[in-house]
């Protein structure tokens, strides 16, 4: 009994400076890490120079690498895998079903039926790009998935179920445009972003996802008590004293809208919402107020370390991140499977 | 004062489910819900407690609407136990008994001193005091209820719901479980199959039939072969032969 309760109050705040200070220390060799030869000091004296206005003294385009292209994708990917990981977490709690991503509420294949209009068939007449046209996909999937479940009645179930059916329907018209009407390059270059692929990461990039991901944990966080809760289903959690309709929505709402936003800029990197909550979980114990931030640390330290990898892992051919995260997240999964199972 | 229903009735699928009950239980005491399935124990539970709403007719708590109140307010003085309790999340017995503790914290804040206090003495009023780390997938059916007990009495209520708390317990668990709800310090609403055990335990009876009530008042009083048989289509004898005159319920087969 003891371990039990000594290993899942270990102080919330130690443990996450320590994940911060580790995160710190990750993207820095994330960004140094490449053909570049580029040492951590010279990352840290990039980022002091910025942050002080004052002069790196190195090259230019030394400092453009670090500066323009490898920092923000370190961070993006960091604000991916923090977000994504948060959002697995939240759904899987709320729709009480240990298989749900980020992705059960059909948002990436909304995200993907936007981009593939906007790409292949001109939608927005090139105003649109592609990640707005990604991110409007998203919302509309999103708002059809909510519609569907509220007018069959709103429970866990239903919410899942709708998910499932919306996902269906955006990859079929998602197929349909591509079949119609795209070129080989054209479904290529979508199919790649698609996959994952933090490779055109920008500062506003980066501080859009970053302003989605802290404002999604911190209405979360606020909820923890409640997503606890659900443990025992809607009616329990309505006898706990949670407004069950109301908190839904609430966090419906907030994973769904920062997964569009993740998803719009980076695409479905996927697993990662999926596997590493329930990696967590063995750590933190089943409780959201420690479950939620560690999670999204962890998240985003696994993240910036699998984009390292799939940067580098076929230099100079980049393989996009799904594909390196499933590959990472399947036998971790089987892992937890096999070892959770004398627990049920 | 206390927990009361005034002519409430509810309805699903145009189906009158509670049809025009009242329950006025005195405080501390242990009220039975007896009635054959079907006749609107569990969906009466839930109407007391707030999570659906009456079609007609009042709930009150301390005589204000229930409807009209805070969920949280409400869940700091009424406690549900229900009958199947599943989860998907692995929790520990004390990480049960902790959610006890929700409706008495803040958003953002964790549990506190005081949370902890009362998850370990709801733990030992029901004997689990050295189990609060096993873990709730390898606890056996007594051993849940009587988790899910101890976590109704973490929200520190003065009225407990139960329905059908004493399901799939051996005999000795059941006796063990309805003599510690009646001990409790609170006003229990307790829905049971068992005549004889609400016989035993119950100050007051309330008896439904499709919704309806046809008998409220002792256990002497609503316990009858005509009662019996009209509700539940048994025939049966009497026997006042039980702890303190309780009646006692011999089943002689169907009408």
């Amino acid at each position: 009994m003891p371990e039990a309760s000594t290993t899942r109050r270990g102080p919330v705040p130690a443990a996450l400076a320590a994940g911060l200070a580790l995160l710190a220390l990750s993207v820095a060799a994330a960004v140094a890490v490449g053909p570049a030869g580029i040492s951590a000091a010279e990352v840290w004296r990039v980022v002091a120079a910025r942050a002080t206005g004052g002069d790196s003294g190195m090259p230019p385009l030394r400092e453009a690498i670090i500066w323009e292209s490898r920092l923000p994708r370190a961070l993006l990917a960091a604000a991916c895998g923090a977000g994504l990981a948060v959002c697995g977490a939240v759904l899987q709690s709320l729709l009480r079903n240990p298989l749900a991503d980020p992705f059960v509420l059909g948002v990436s294949s909304g995200a993907s039926t936007g981009a593939v209009l906007v790409v292949v068939l001109g939608l927005g007449g090139g105003l649109l790009t592609l990640p707005a046209g990604a991110f409007a996909g998203a919302c509309a999937a999103f708002a059809v998935v909510l519609l569907l479940s509220r007018l069959s009645g709103g429970t866990t179930a239903k919410v899942v179920l709708s998910g499932v059916a919306v996902m269906q329907l955006f990859s079929a018209l998602t197929s349909l445009a591509v079949f119609t009407s795209a070129s080989a390059e054209q479904t290529r270059g979508v199919l790649f972003w698609l996959m994952g692929s933090l490779s055109g990461a920008d500062w506003s990039d980066v501080l859009l996802s970053a302003a989605a991901v802290a404002a999604a944990l911190a209405v979360c966080t606020a909820s923890a008590s409640s997503l606890d809760a659900f443990a025992f289903g809607d009616e329990a959690a309505a006898a706990l004293g949670v407004s069950v309709a109301r908190t839904r929505l609430l966090l419906l709402t907030a994973t769904g809208m920062l997964t569009a936003v993740l998803v719009s800029s980076a695409g479905a990197i996927g697993f990662v919402g999926l596997v590493l909550p329930h990696a967590v979980r063995v750590l933190t114990g089943p409780g959201h107020r420690r479950l939620l931030p560690v999670s999204a640390v962890a998240g985003a330290v696994l993240l910036v370390w699998v984009d390292a990898a799939a940067r580098l892992a076929f230099d100079p051919q980049e393989l996009p991140i799904g594909v390196m995260t499933s590959l990472i997240g399947v036998p971790v999964f089987v892992y937890i499977l096999v070892r959770t199972r004398g627990a049920r | 004062m206390t927990l009361t229903a005034q002519n409430v009735s509810w309805r699903a699928g145009g189906r009158l489910v509670v049809d025009g009950v009242d329950l006025e239980p005195e405080p501390l005491s242990t009220v039975g819900l007896l009635g054959p399935n079907g006749s609107g124990k569990s969906s009466l539970l839930r109407l007391l407690s707030g999570v659906r709403e009456t079609a007609s007719g009042a709930v009150l708590l301390d005589g204000e609407p229930i409807a009209g109140a805070a969920r949280r307010a409400v869940a700091r003085r009424v406690a549900v136990v229900e009958q199947n309790a599943e989860t998907e999340t692995d929790l520990t017995v004390a990480d049960v008994v902790g959610l006890g503790r929700i409706p008495h914290r803040r958003p953002w804040s964790g549990p506190s001193a005081q949370d902890d206090a009362a998850v370990r003495s709801a733990l030992e009023r029901v004997g689990m005091a050295g189990m609060a780390g096993r873990r709730w997938h390898t606890l056996s059916g007594g051993e849940r209820q009587r988790a899910q007990i101890a976590r109704a009495l973490a929200q520190e209520p003065r009225e407990l719901l139960l329905d059908e708390p004493t399901n799939h317990l051996d005999i000795g668990h059941q006796l063990d479980l309805l003599d510690l709800v009646a001990r409790l310090p609170v006003t229990a609403v307790v829905a049971l199959h068992d005549l004889n055990l609400a016989a035993m335990y119950c100050d007051r009876i309330l008896l439904l039939d499709r919704g309806r009530p046809v008998a409220a008042g002792t256990p002497a009083q609503v316990l009858t072969e005509e009662s019996i048989a009209a509700v539940y289509g048994v025939r049966a004898e009497l026997a006042p032969a039980g702890p303190g005159g309780r009646p006692w319920v011999r089943f002689l087969g169907r009408c």
